[in-house]
């Protein structure tokens, strides 16, 4: 169990509350003690050392941080870690397992849809749901749903081409 | 709020887990209630909505971003009460109220009366608010909303949501409100009252968009000047309004 939370000098370790939470993370139940006010997205990253979920601008604008809870895409960076007890959460790193790629992963490789690659976990996992939930999207509709990850680099189009790859991988197989 | 440093809470109380109050129900009569858990993305994804309410139907798709709207609610944007929400225009503009309740029981308040300014509420310490609800429309219920905003997820330009009920061609109740043209959403109530009691034209959807941009009090701002954001509530005003002449020429 990690034990996450820092204790500042001016309090005791006495005096700082913390929660136990328990959370499925790619299919993996993990449990940690927090602080209430930890963040879902520092959770992952410093508490479970998934670092592939990116914290872009800690506001709910990027959607770097996007991961799926539930199935859902939400902003890890607005939610606090307790909020995700029993819950599921897939991050990017729940998407293939290590010597495999998911459609989604090479699609973005065929067709060059990241290039610094900071938004890529956000961008792929809200196409993971998009998918999930309509496997055969219009290029409206993927530049819709991705309305809310933003990409400093590329201008979208490669990331709508690599959905679109992923899309008709996912369909032939 | 607790990120920008505007609260800072002893305590927070996680409603997310409370079970019965993400619904989106109609009555016999045509109210509508919003449960303080139904998702902007329930909302857009509602046929109901589609169906009875397209000023509501109209707004949903234009909240937050598409992932924000898994997480958030109609309840809480307007309990957040920023002067940029949609959905405090959008039910202020229906005569919509929310319901709160606390130690002492239910009370029903008028959204026009329930935000007091910026980030204010008239909500008690001790209350939350369970829903929201919309009157039964006075006739057929017809609608929109518009925001300008300069990417997807950022605040509104300006915004504004227009709701009539009809009978026939004749207007019998109407409702203008505005988003981020002030320090709190504003009821265009000139602007609507005008509309009431004779069919929609070209004439007084000019006059009415006209007022609506009077009752705007924009600041100049790196989102464009006091002048620009009035005559995008002109406009919107009056757009809105002109799709709803098209639309009853093309009924009739």
């Amino acid at each position: 169990m990690s034990n996450l939370y820092e204790v500042l000098p001016s309090v005791s370790e006495d005096d700082v509350p913390v929660r136990k939470v328990t959370i499925r993370v790619n299919g993996e139940s993990l449990s940690a003690v927090v602080e209430p006010r930890l963040l879902l997205a520092h959770l992952l990253r410093q508490g479970f050392k998934l670092t592939g979920t990116h914290t872009g601008c800690d506001t709910s604008n990027c959607g770097a941080c996007t991961v799926l809870l539930d199935g859902q895409p939400v902003k890890s960076c607005t939610m606090f870690a307790v909020q995700a007890d029993g819950h599921d959460v897939m991050t990017i790193e729940g998407l293939a397992g290590p010597s495999e790629l998911h459609a989604l992963q090479e699609g973005f490789k065929e067709e060059h849809g990241l290039q610094c690659g900071f938004c890529t976990p956000g961008m792929m996992m809200t196409s993971k749901a998009l998918l999930d939930e309509n496997p055969n999207p219009t290029e409206d509709e993927i530049r819709w749903a991705l309305s809310g990850n933003l990409c400093r680099c590329t201008g979208y189009q490669n990331i709508v081409k690599a959905v679109m790859w992923a899309a008709t991988k996912l369909q032939d197989q | 709020m607790i990120k920008l440093r505007f609260a800072s809470p002893e305590m927070l109380v996680d409603i997310n887990d409370l079970p019965g109050l993400d619904y989106l129900r109609r009555d016999d009569d045509g109210m509508l209630h919003i449960g303080a858990l139904c998702r902007h993305g329930a909302l857009e994804r509602s046929s109901l909505l589609a169906t009875h309410q397209p000023t509501m139907a109209s707004a949903a798709p234009l909240v937050a971003d598409p992932i924000v709207r898994n997480r958030g609610t109609l309840v809480g944007s307007l309990c957040h009460a920023d002067p940029q929400g949609d959905w405090a225009s959008v039910m202020a503009s229906l005569d919509g109220s929310v319901v709160a309740q606390g130690p002492n029981g239910r009370r029903t308040v008028l959204v026009k009366e329930f935000v007091r300014g910026p980030f204010q509420t008239v909500l008690a310490v001790d209350e939350i608010v369970v829903e929201a609800v919309v009157p039964a429309p006075q006739g057929q219920a017809a609608g929109g909303y518009l925001k300008l905003e300069r990417r997807v997820g950022d605040f509104a330009t300006a915004g504004v949501a227009v709701s009539i009920d009809r009978t026939g061609n004749k207007v019998t109740r109407a409702g203008i409100a505005l988003t981020g043209v002030g320090g709190s959403t504003i009821s265009a109530d000139d602007a609507a009252q005008l509309l009431v009691g004779q069919p929609l034209g070209a004439e007084v959807i000019g006059e009415a968009a006209e007022l609506a941009a009077q009752a705007a009090q924009p600041f100049s701002d790196h989102r464009g000047s006091e002048s620009f954001k009035r005559q995008v509530v002109r406009v919107f005003t009056s757009r809105i309004l002109s799709r709803l002449l098209g639309s009853e020429e093309e009924a009739a």
